[in-house]
């Protein structure tokens, strides 16, 4: 197998990890101002991404460093094409990232308010575009022959990408409040159970939607393949199971379909994009062979790749396991 | 402005900030990680007290370099396209490293800590601090094995089609000037978290208001001694790295000495002030044959002048200029960063000397105490200007030698793009700079006695709400 591939299915599995992990802290985030009213029940949804919301974070980093290292160009391409939208990414997980940590540290009302809505609006921005950015890659955009964007900000926010907004949003929020469900108790669990039923059914809709704008809008149809179409009937597959299990009040198993829809979307996008990786609207796409960077780099790349991954997977599933417990009301709290 | 000023601007904005934050999680990590080394081997509670203090401080800052980190590396890709393109063969690599090597431990195992005091076993937690410490100081080899690459470039070929791809892997690794500007990093770390605990710790004794001020002393004595030591080989790996440059960026050694015409032997310049439209220096105080002899360890040796150089390239790389834009920039860090540390290294060595064998009632002088406080701040004045040097000094090269940095900027970002995420940013940080601040001085107040009282800052200041719930 050519070492293109092996990373490109490497950057699959680091994008899966990222939008798994971070898809249900994005979903806290969003759910907070809703599902927990009183200050110890914010509290409360807080510290159930507290240990392991960092952790996850860095998936995004290191799927981001692996593009760059793997692929100069499809990182280079993407990231100064989508210049605006990732500023407003970034300022989102900045202000995101440092509200999760000083929130509590001050007793005042007006204090904790503040960050909270940094909270939200942190998590919610980022659930929103990479939707939108994935959708447009899919799509296939405006890259003229050296490789550059040269379309407008304003081109991204298109309708067919903005429906896949909404999906990436919608999933995250479903999936978070699946997340939250097994991680809470009291109120703030009945909260997020009326949440959960609520949610199901638009989310569900507003994908199956965007799947059939996908045939239109995207070259889908025709390059249907063997992964692609078990990564679409993961993806609904998985939305219906959850519904089903939400229905059972089976919520452990609702979080795992939740997590197999996001699987089967990046499966999807993935293989239908291979072997491209950004798609041209002007005849100039981009490949894993014109954009990857030499064999010698990829070959050590390889190496340091398969020998860490496997290491940190198993670092991360330890402190899962060291904080299974559910957050009740006499649990102490950090955050 | 144009674009290139724009960005160049946006990274220097964003770097000096990012780099508040990372020195001080270097370091303070490290004193954190021995201060619970000491509570697991002994037993004592003031060990911990003095651990759960100072780690609170840790991630209040941690959380703000963190997530300024992620800026650091969506950068590259979003303003300078052209130069990931060209250098991502080799750039790219180690920063996936420092990824997964690094960022995952770090995260992760901080995460552990923080939740995990009653979780998992003392050992267990003793461990993830260790580990905390350890990936903050190897993502700063990581990082700086990428940036020695753009000050020295080494095991690297240019392909057919243009781009600098790797060849040697351990080249990279092995170039000489990660293992002198590596250590002149972490030691500078280590020393930025020496001072700031020094500093706190010196507002507590001065003040003495808390419940037990044994924890605050045993802190002091503690970063004297570290930082005294972690100061004077800062200084040591500095010099080594001066000496280099002479040899491998003499333009950047000319530039932070504001030299225009070659000496032999060169003096050391104390004071100048240069015109840098007409290339020469206007005044200028120096001390004979310094220069010669801090670059050659010997009083005679020719330090080449920034006209010479510029000649020299011109030959070389063709026409254009190839004298660093901000001379007075170059000079001025140059001199901030060495006197902040001369001064550094005496008040550490003092402060230890004076500090044996007494306690926070008996210790004298009062104003060295006094003057502890403010210098908590020095090491951030050396940190920014030493990269200011680093960095102004290269210019015009992105890489040196390779690239220069108007040819690696991003062709379809505009000057209006710029201007929103610059001053996006600036007011982002400068907000969150100002929060940071306030609450690093109301933690770094906090009594370690555990009943969030905090110790006001003078005998006047109104009374404040407790941390209680909070700590």
């Amino acid at each position: 197998m050519d070492l293109q591939i092996l990373w490109f299915i490497l950057i699959a599995v680091l994008f899966t990890g990222f939008l798994f992990l971070e898809g249900f802290d994005y979903g806290v985030g969003i759910l907070l101002p809703f599902v927990a009213k009183t200050d110890r029940e914010r509290r409360s949804v807080i510290n159930t991404i507290g240990p392991v919301w960092d952790g996850n974070e860095v998936w995004l980093l290191t799927a981001g460093g692996a593009m760059f290292a793997a692929f100069p160009n499809w990182y280079a391409t993407l990231f100064s094409g989508f210049y605006l939208a990732l500023f407003v990414i970034l300022a989102a997980l900045i202000m995101r990232g440092v509200a999760f940590e000083f929130r509590s540290k001050l007793p005042s009302p007006r204090w904790r308010a503040f960050w909270d809505h940094a909270i939200f609006a942190g998590s919610l921005l980022p659930a929103l575009l990479w939707g939108v950015a994935f959708a447009n890659i899919l799509k296939g955009l405006a890259i003229d022959a050296s490789m550059t964007y040269t379309g407008t900000f304003f081109d991204l926010l298109n309708p067919y990408a903005l429906v896949g907004g909404l999906v990436t949003l919608g999933l995250f929020t479903l999936h978070g409040a699946l997340f939250l469900e097994l991680k809470t108790g009291e109120k703030v669990q009945q909260n997020v159970r009326k949440m959960v039923k609520r949610l199901w059914l638009p989310v569900t809709l507003i994908a199956v939607l965007f799947i059939i704008f996908s045939l239109f809008q995207t070259d889908l149809i025709s390059r249907f393949n063997a992964v692609n179409i078990i990564g679409l009937i993961l993806a609904v597959a998985g939305l219906l199971a959850a519904g089903w299990f939400v229905f059972k009040a089976r919520f452990g198993r609702a979080f795992v379909s939740t997590g197999l829809t996001i699987l089967g979307v990046v499966c999807l996008i993935f293989a239908t994009l291979f072997p491209r990786v950004m798609p041209s609207t002007l005849g100039h796409d981009l490949t894993i062979y014109n954009a990857s960077s030499s064999p010698y780099t990829l070959q050590v790349m390889t190496v340091i790749a398969l020998t860490l991954v496997p290491v940190v997977l198993a670092y991360q599933a330890w402190t899962y396991w060291v904080f299974r417990n559910r957050i009740t009301k006499n649990a102490h709290l950090e955050y | 402005m144009d674009p290139i000023t724009l960005a160049r601007l946006q990274f220097g904005v964003t770097t000096v900030y990012h780099f508040f934050f990372v020195p001080l999680t270097l370091g303070l990590s490290i004193l954190v990680a021995v201060m619970q080394s000491l509570y697991v081997a002994r037993g004592d509670e003031k060990y911990k007290r003095m651990t759960k203090f100072w780690g609170k401080l840790l991630l209040i800052n941690f959380a703000m370099g963190d997530v300024t980190g992620i800026v650091q590396e969506f950068q590259f890709g979003m303003n300078w396209s052209e130069y990931s393109r060209f250098v991502g063969d080799i750039f790219g690599a180690p920063l996936a490293v420092e990824a997964l090597a690094a960022f995952f431990i770090e995260s992760t195992f901080l995460g552990v800590w923080v939740f995990g005091w009653d979780k998992i076993s003392k050992k267990a937690h003793l461990a993830a601090i260790w580990l905390v410490a350890f990936a903050s100081n190897l993502s700063a080899f990581w990082i700086l094995v990428a940036n020695s690459f753009m000050q020295h470039p080494v095991g690297y070929r240019i392909a057919e089609n243009g781009r600098a791809e790797m060849t040697d892997f351990f080249a990279l690794i092995l170039n000489p000037n990660v293992w002198l500007q590596f250590p002149h990093v972490v030691l500078g770390g280590l020393t930025t978290g020496a001072f700031f605990m020094v500093g706190v710790s010196a507002f507590h004794i001065l003040r003495k208001k808390a419940v037990s001020l044994d924890e605050y002393w045993l802190s002091m004595r503690l970063a004297l001694g570290v930082g005294a030591i972690a100061v004077l080989a800062t200084m040591l790996f500095g010099h080594a790295q001066g000496q280099r440059i002479a040899d491998t960026q003499p333009m950047k050694l000319a530039s932070a000495e504001g030299l225009w015409h070659s000496e032999d032997p060169a003096g050391l310049s104390m004071f100048q002030i240069g015109d840098e439209t007409n290339r020469k220096s206007v005044i200028n105080f120096r001390i004979p044959s310094l220069l010669s002899l801090l670059s050659y360890n010997s009083t005679n040796g020719k330090v080449l002048g920034l006209n010479d150089l510029q000649a020299q390239y011109e030959q070389q790389y063709g026409p254009g200029n190839y004298i660093p834009p901000a001379i007075w920039l170059t000079y001025w860090s140059f001199r901030a960063m060495v006197g902040a540390g001369v001064l550094m290294f005496f008040m550490a060595v003092m402060g230890w000397v004076l500090s044996a064998r007494k306690n926070a009632d008996t210790f004298k002088p009062r104003w060295l105490l006094t003057a502890m406080v403010p210098a908590l701040l020095l090491p951030y004045l050396a940190n920014s200007t030493g990269w200011m040097l680093t960095e102004m000094g290269r210019q015009p090269w992105i890489v040196q030698g390779l690239m220069t940095v108007d040819q690696a900027i991003s062709p379809n970002v505009t000057a209006a793009m710029l201007w929103i995420s610059l001053i996006g940013f600036t007011l982002i940080y400068a907000g969150l700079i100002a929060a940071d601040v306030y609450l690093l001085q109301k933690y770094a107040r906090l009594d370690m006695s555990g009943t969030g009282k905090l110790v006001p800052w003078t005998g006047r200041s109104p009374a404040e709400a407790p941390l209680k719930d909070t700590i």
